[in-house]
């Protein structure tokens, strides 16, 4: 069974290694320039004040690291995706389609093995591809993904010097859901899942191209549903609740001038590099959201702030410091919920396992499906 | 070559695909140690009946087993049995080679020597990739992988329907010669009467589900007469002379009788028949049949 499954088989696998091959060429190439502007930025060996020469490595990075920045985090969820589509879904859907289950129902071989060597042995391609893929985007982006960490949550970085002029560069930390999914182990249940689920649609709806289209929509769904409805809760989320710091020297007035509105700006009493912040709310006294405040990495937005606070012609220093024991008065608290950086590890193996649960699952169905269905 | 239990029986097997039957309350034995032809017309049920007793579709009603046991019920069973399907598929991206191969990968009893030998003796190449086979070919190949298997049990689904005469020719040939030098049962389905009439030795007419007429080729055309005299009733015929067809002119009556015992009566004329004549007679015997009957209906 081993050997017809390889040789249906062959001419794809060739092509994943050679995909895989030009992906590897293209990545050590670039990681060259990348781990010298590593070096001279001097993260490496830093002390004291990492998160800014975290920032100035992030700004030194290139148009091209840029691209394979971005280019490889999408080949991490394109890979899965592409082999449910082109490798499970025909698996099955092409023998019925061909009639040439006929020929394989009809050796001395049973259909469960039949269809667990198919499984088995194209499933492991599948994630032993989306396995080394995710090594070498990984080891690739080890050092922008260190640099986001330390850096601290999303850092929009104007590249150049003049601010805002260039476009900005923006990099996550590793546990922010949309670089997750493009690192460690994870791409291995997906493509393990993306692939078992192509089977199953191939099984069920014995047509390819149908098959195919299911399988893009439901995995698309799934990879949508998981990062926003499981992932978070796969350990359960630290919550901190600390007071509003309304003495800090980040008072900053944000004028709008188009409403005449003033909002005034606090910094976030929230400070943890690299973790995933799933809420971060600020709420009164009573344990009420505080009504017009926004949260934002840049800080707490007061939408309405105290009258003290709105800026007049020829106000003084008494002034901030009234607005200042006005603010105290609200008695304004930060409430995050969060997943620590640490925790990047056990959400990829409990992440891992459940996507290989699921597709132990739907492998059972395939087999018990080809051992029932009759096709003529 | 007498065995017991026959290659494939069937007992009230029955088959529905949503509202319609395919086939209905089927009952009958297809005996083992023979080459039998399995006719009918298009939709009689040959195809769903053999889809059944290869396991490829379950009975919707009764049961059938071949050669004593329940259709790919497991390895042995399966390496029992060899199928060439409908329209003989093969895999159009493998070699000639690689089929050989995949053959004998996957059969404990597969036989190299004899699959490496017919390939030779076809004049096919071995690294022809088989979607680039001709159909005559295709259907060789797909025989050649069910022979290597040396199974007991051969079913063939009109493996010819779609060939041209000098291919379906050779196929026959190559099938006869392989029940010649191996010992194995045979079931093959047509619509060709004349197909059947080169290799099989017994014949089972199968319309509408049920089993017109069964036995050996030679007892058939033995028992079998065609009788032509002066206008006679079918009424006016002897009890142990079964009428399948009648016809009429004004003064003429043509029979297509059976009988195990010799005609004696001397009005009659009677002339032998051919197999194809014997089942065009039970095909037409059957429709007038429903045509009575659906006479009856009109009348009521």
């Amino acid at each position: 069974m081993i050997w017809l499954t390889w040789r249906q088989f062959r001419p794809q696998a060739v092509a994943a290694a050679v995909a895989l091959v030009v992906i590897a060429i293209l990545l050590a190439a670039s990681e060259h320039s990348l781990a010298s502007t590593y070096t001279s930025s001097g993260l490496a060996r830093c002390h004291a004040d990492c998160a800014t020469v975290a920032s100035r490595f992030i700004d030194k990075l290139g148009s091209l690291d840029h691209l394979l920045y971005f280019g490889s985090a999408a080949l991490m969820y394109l890979a899965p995706a592409l082999m449910g589509i082109f490798w499970g879904a025909p698996l099955v859907a092409r023998e019925f389609e061909a009639g040439t289950h006929r020929i394989a129902w009809n050796q001395s071989v049973t259909r469960t093995r039949w269809a667990l060597g198919k499984l088995g042995l194209v499933g492991l391609a599948a994630m032993a591809t989306a396995g080394l893929l995710s090594l070498l985007v990984t080891w690739w982006a080890s050092t922008i993904d260190r640099a986001a960490s330390i850096a601290g949550g999303p850092v929009p970085v104007a590249s150049g010097g003049a601010a805002g002029l260039h476009s900005t560069f923006l990099v996550l930390a590793r546990l922010e859901p949309v670089i997750f999914a493009a690192r460690g182990i994870a791409p291995l249940g997906y493509a393990a899942f993306a692939f078992v689920l192509g089977v199953t649609a191939g099984v069920l709806l014995r047509r390819t191209v149908p098959a195919m289209a299911v399988t893009l929509i439901v995995f698309v769904v799934i990879q949508v549903v998981v990062p926003n409805l499981v992932r978070p809760h796969l350990v359960p989320p630290v919550h901190v609740t600390s007071p509003v710091n309304v003495q800090t020297t980040h008072l900053h007035l944000n004028a709008n001038a188009s409403s005449g509105q003033v909002a005034i700006r606090l910094a976030s009493a929230f400070a943890k590099p690299g973790a995933w912040v799933l809420s971060d709310t600020v709420i009164t006294r009573s344990g009420a959201e505080a009504p017009d405040v926004s949260v934002s990495s840049g800080g707490v937005e007061l939408l309405v702030p105290p009258a003290a606070c709105i800026p007049t012609l020829g106000s003084g220093i008494s002034r901030v410091a009234k607005c200042q024991s006005e603010l105290a008065a609200l008695h304004l608290r930060q409430s995050v919920s969060y997943q620590p950086a640490s925790r990047f590890w056990p959400l990829q193996w409990l992440e891992t396992a459940v996507y290989l649960v699921l597709a132990a699952a739907l492998g059972g169905v395939c087999v018990w499906q080809v051992r029932r269905r009759r096709v003529p | 070559m007498t065995d017991a239990t026959a290659a494939i029986e069937a007992r009230g097997l029955g088959k529905r695909y949503g509202h319609r039957w395919a086939l209905t309350d089927c009952t009958l034995t297809v005996p083992a140690g023979h080459v039998v032809g399995l006719v009918g017309p298009n939709g009689a049920g040959k195809t769903t009946l053999i889809s059944l007793a290869t396991g490829m579709l379950a009975p919707t009603t009764g049961t059938v087993e071949v050669l004593g046991a329940r259709p790919t019920s497991g390895p042995r069973q399966l390496a029992r049995v060899g199928y060439v399907a409908q329209e003989t598929p093969t895999y159009a991206g493998l070699s000639v080679a690689d089929h050989l191969r995949l053959g004998a990968h996957l059969n404990p009893r597969w036989d190299a020597g004899l699959a490496r030998r017919r390939i030779e003796q076809l004049g096919m190449d071995l690294k022809q990739k088989a979607g680039n086979l001709s159909g005559g070919q295709r259907a060789q190949l797909a025989l050649t992988l069910a022979l290597a298997k040396r199974p007991e049990l051969l079913i063939l689904d009109e493996p010819i329907a779609s060939l041209d005469p000098l291919a379906r020719r050779e196929f026959l040939q190559v099938l006869m010669d392989a029940t010649a030098e191996q010992e194995f049962s045979v079931v093959m389905s047509s619509h060709q009467v004349a197909d059947l009439e080169r290799v099989g030795d017994y014949l089972i007419v199968l319309i509408d589900s049920r089993v017109q007429v069964a036995g050996e080729v030679d007892h058939l055309v033995a028992t079998h007469h065609l009788l032509t005299g002066p206008r006679r009733d079918r009424a006016g015929l002897p009890a142990n002379q079964q009428v399948i067809t009648d016809s009429h002119t004004g003064r003429q009556s043509t029979f297509l009788v059976r009988s195990d015992e010799p005609i004696i009566d001397p009005a009659w004329t009677v002339s032998p028949v051919s197999l194809e004549d014997i089942v065009l007679g039970y095909m037409g015997h059957s429709s007038a049949r429903s045509a009575d009957i659906k006479m009856l209906g009109a009348r009521r």
